[in-house]
């Protein structure tokens, strides 16, 4: 091949650089390893992480069961190794899933038109306060301080520079978004109210009162959820104008973090205004239904600085797991997994004091009373169990509370453990 | 001829509702081993849903048969030669999917005491520095989701230390070859966008850098090589030229492919870029993602890395959030740490000398494309080519045949079209990166396929403008799907095409 390309030597090719750009020595990087060593030395640092103890942690990141049919699926090359799906007509099968996705995530949430994906939850929030400021031409957001914290972080460094103040709403006592906060913040320069439900202390909020209060005065009602298991069961915000949030719970393994999928839905008259691609229906040129990405007018590859985000790569492969398990678990899967939740979580619930008392799904807030969070944990943790989120790092309020989680996985022997550690003292 | 491929039979596929009837089902869930509790007394009864309306209803041999069939529809790298420029579509190693998928790490909770997560935090800290070293700068973050995501957090980070200088100034300079997610992602940090010419050569002009960078230029943003895969020969003195006004420069590392083991963009003056872990470092595409976009900084830009970062203490890790200078965070926890520890699988298996080899192996196959495709199609600019060549449709033009019918045309030969129509700066581009994975078989059957197409077009353009002949789905319309978008499955939309 150098011969053909008429040069002697493979270093001929970066030859030509500049003398004082070309780097000479070698890399600081061990020589290259074997598979069997790769292996090993991964096992090796899954072994200084505890992975199989029981869990009760919870707080935007769930452990749920993985059906096996979702990695033989994503693990078929033909969708691992493939590009965004531009070229529509050889990835007419992303581009079927996309539109499953879209639509499944429309069902799940009442709303009529979603997009392909995000990066995952916490930056969906952004996206949705941009798109309530373009939509509103207003440029003020209220937040629920009962939205997840990190999310609530990441909307305080999107939105810092683009000239959108964001003001923070408490919370009552019940542990839900304080409606007469929200009075108080609410005028005609507010773009959007964004709240959480089930929020951040697993409560529900009430949608359905607050969506009037905030449509009266000309703002938007963008809702949240990190737990997708809720709305097999719970009557989904359709009230809302845009909702956003997070599908890890869909066949995702926690991974210390990430990857997930977030998704963005909304009203069809907001269609223009969402970030990121969109699969679309149109035929073929035998008038066959076939799919491709469309309105990309909104995207930065076409729009460049006018674009709607600067969103590009998304989270498909993600959202394609999430796809399959809402396949396999279906209308019926859905709601007795969501009931199998509600079920453990209220089990465990029904042991321990409670420090609200609103209506929860799969996760609520505990006192620990005279021994801190951290005491607790620490001594579930010698039993190998791993316990709840202390709430003091985020609340400092809370700092006696804890963020306790039950799912499907959860078993009844090992909440009864925990909840030992809590009548001891 | 078409060498590549042959028909084969393809099997149809209905969307899963249309499959759907009641009762169906694809799971079994074990017995509850605690009593169970009425939904409307625990939630309200207004906050329970009566069902979720046209939720499908399959069983599992159904589920697993129709996202196989789907997959059929699908090219792939693994069916081979993906040329798209700039997207760097090469092997996906399957190692990195086991090693992925390691119990101890998959399962790993982000709230998960510390001490219990030693191994996720040592795995960031390895590849941090290793992507390091590799850039030739101080530090790395890896949290943000992608490469869109990390020109975000570079260009905060570029704009919190102007702030700390006392001035933010106004604007990112950005030549008129750069991606797209560049001027959108100087827009979201607050900045407004001032377009820099390239020169005849397809490089940046200096003169016209000269005439734009001011007291108001907070920075640049310049890829590298750039989207024609020219390296920009003048990178020290572009470089110097917007430090001596307080500028910063940001490097869109998307074209990172071409350089690793060869240049370090901390060693030509950089200050600030992301990497594309899914391209460089072979993480899968998955069809759109999940990518990383690992940003790699000088000292100067170092306090301002996103919150937190990892800290040792006594051999023992820890977060660490006390980082008054931070711009704060750009996501939730720390990444897509799943994509992490394929990315430093990747590293691992090539090891320093092996990741410079992968580079001018991929230098070595683009040029090779280059050089035998040349007599046939107007090569964009005559500079040294690295990881990628670009040609324009000139040549083509003249029987009204375009780079996106070329393309089209490409695909009955059995291979994925090039990057179409980008950079914007060639009229009628024809970008193409073959990267290193390819062997000099698969990449000639391609130059065979891209010369029989250049006698297509002068012999039978309707064979091409009509394009593609042998897929399953022919031209798709998307006129129609823009002008009246259908975005959702509907129950009645299934009634009138069953109608038809």
């Amino acid at each position: 091949m150098l011969d053909t390309i008429g040069l002697r030597t493979a270093e001929e090719l970066v030859s030509y650089l500049p003398a004082d750009v070309r780097f000479d020595r070698r890399l600081n990087i061990p020589d290259g390893k074997s598979e069997f060593e790769i292996v090993d030395y991964f096992k090796a640092l899954a072994a200084k992480t505890e992975s199989n103890w029981p869990s009760f942690l919870g707080a935007g990141v769930y452990h749920h069961y993985r059906p096996v049919l979702v990695d033989t699926i994503v693990s078929r090359g033909e969708f691992l190794t493939s590009y965004t799906p531009y070229q529509a007509e050889i990835s007419q099968g992303t581009l079927t899933t996309i539109f499953e996705f879209q639509t499944m995530v429309c069902q799940l949430t009442g709303m009529e038109v979603a997009n392909a994906s995000m990066y995952d939850g916490s930056s969906a929030v952004p996206e949705a306060a941009m798109m309530a400021v373009r939509i509103t031409r207003r440029d003020k957001i209220l937040v629920a301080k009962t939205v997840h914290p990190e999310y609530r972080e990441v909307l305080a460094t999107y939105t810092k520079y683009q000239g959108i103040p964001v003001e923070e709403l408490g919370y009552t006592k019940s542990g839900q978004l304080d409606i007469e906060d929200l009075h108080k913040h609410l005028n005609s320069g507010v773009a959007a109210v964004i709240l959480q439900s089930p929020n951040f202390f697993g409560l529900l909020e009430q949608v359905k009162e607050i969506a009037p209060i905030v449509r009266a005065k000309g703002a938007l009602l963008v809702v949240v959820f990190t737990e997708a298991v809720a709305l097999g069961l719970m009557e989904p915000p359709r009230e809302a104008d845009i909702v956003v949030g997070e599908l890890q719970s869909f066949a995702i393994s926690p991974s210390y973090g990430g990857p997930y999928v977030g998704i963005i839905a909304t009203r069809e008259q907001y269609i223009r205004q969402i970030p990121g691609r969109l699969a679309g229906e149109t035929t073929d040129a035998n008038g066959h239904r076939a799919f491709c990405l469309t309105l990309a007018t909104r995207e930065q590859h076409i729009r460049r600085e006018k674009a709607t985000s600067n969103i590009c790569t998304n989270q498909a492969l993600l959202a394609l797991m999430a796809t399959v398990y809402m396949s396999v678990f279906g209308k019926e899967g859905l709601r007795e997994l969501a009931e199998q939740n509600l079920a453990k979580a209220h089990y465990l619930a029904s042991k321990l004091p409670l420090t609200f008392n609103a209506p929860f799904f799969n996760e609520f807030v505990v006192h620990t009373g005279s021994k801190s969070p951290e005491q607790i944990n620490a001594a579930l943790l010698e039993k190998g169990i791993v316990g709840g989120l202390a709430l003091g790092r985020f609340y400092p309020e809370l700092s006696n509370s804890m963020l306790l989680c039950a799912t499907e996985m959860t078993k009844r022997q090992d909440m009864d453990t925990l909840a030992g550690e809590f009548v001891k003292q | 001829m078409i060498k590549k491929v042959s028909k084969h039979i393809v099997q149809n596929e209905s969307l899963l509702f249309e499959q759907s009837s009641p009762g169906k089902r694809g799971y079994q869930l074990p017995p509850l081993d605690v009593p169970p509790v009425d939904a409307e007394s625990a939630l309200g009864r207004g906050n329970v849903r009566s069902e979720i309306e046209d939720f499908p209803e399959v069983s599992e041999f159904e589920t697993l048969r129709h996202f196989t069939r789907l997959s059929t529809w699908n090219y792939a790298i693994d069916l081979g030669l993906y040329p798209l420029g700039s997207c760097t579509m090469k092997y996906n190693p399957r190692v990195n999917e086991l090693v992925a998928r390691t119990e101890g790490l998959a399962w790993a909770h982000p709230y998960q005491p510390e001490s219990a997560s030693q191994g996720c935090m040592e795995l960031i800290s390895v590849l941090e520095n290793a992507l390091a070293e590799i850039t030739g700068m101080d530090a790395v973050t890896l949290q943000p989701a992608a490469g869109a995501h990390g020109e975000f957090t570079g260009i905060l980070m570029i704009r919190a230390l102007q702030e700390s200088r006392g001035n933010p100034r106004k604007k990112i300079l950005v030549p008129d070859s750069a991606h797209g997610t560049n001027p959108a992602t100087a827009m979201m940090v607050g900045y407004s966008v001032e377009n820099i010419k390239s020169n005849e050569r397809g490089m940046v002009d200096l003169a016209s850098l000269e005439r734009a960078v001011d007291e108001n230029t907070a920075g640049l943003m310049i890829t590298n090589p750039n989207t024609v895969g020219v390296f920009e020969e003048n990178i020290n003195k572009i470089c110097a030229l917007i430090h001596s006004k307080g500028g910063l420069v940001y490097m869109d590392g998307a074209n990172m492919n071409a350089l690793v083991g060869v240049t370090r963009p901390g060693d030509f003056g950089i200050d600030v870029m992301h990497l594309n872990l899914h391209k460089t470092f072979s993480t899968p595409h998955g069809g759109g993602g999940p990518g990383a976009g690992a940003v790699a900084c000088g000292k100067v830009l170092t306090p301002f890395l996103p919150s937190p970062r990892l800290k040792n203490e006594n051999g023992q890790w820890a977060w660490n959030y006390d980082l008054p200078q931070s711009i704060g965070r750009v996501r939730a926890f720390y990444g897509n740490f799943g994509v992490l520890i394929r990315a430093l699988a990747y590293i691992m298996a090539h090891g320093g000398p092996g990741l410079r080899v992968a580079t001018l192996d991929a230098l070595m196959n683009a040029n090779y494309i280059r050089t035998l495709l040349d007599p046939y199609y107007e090569l964009a600019y005559k500079s040294n080519s690295m990881h990628e060549c670009v040609f324009s449709d000139d040549r083509q033009a003249k029987k009204g045949v375009r780079t996106g019918d070329i393309a089209k045309r490409l695909i009955d030969y059995g291979f994925h079209p090039y990057t179409v129509s980008f950079p914007l700066i060639v009229h009628g581009a024809l970008m193409i990166e073959p990267t290193e994975t390819e062997s000099k078989q698969e990449i000639d059957t391609f130059i065979d396929a891209m010369i029989s197409i250049a006698k297509e077009v002068e012999e039978d353009p309707q064979l091409v403008l009509k394009a593609p002949h042998n897929t399953r789905t022919p031209r798709v319309d998307e006129v129609t799907a823009a002008r009246r978008p259908v975005v959702r499955w509907k129950p009645q939309r299934t009634a009138s095409l069953a109608a038809d």
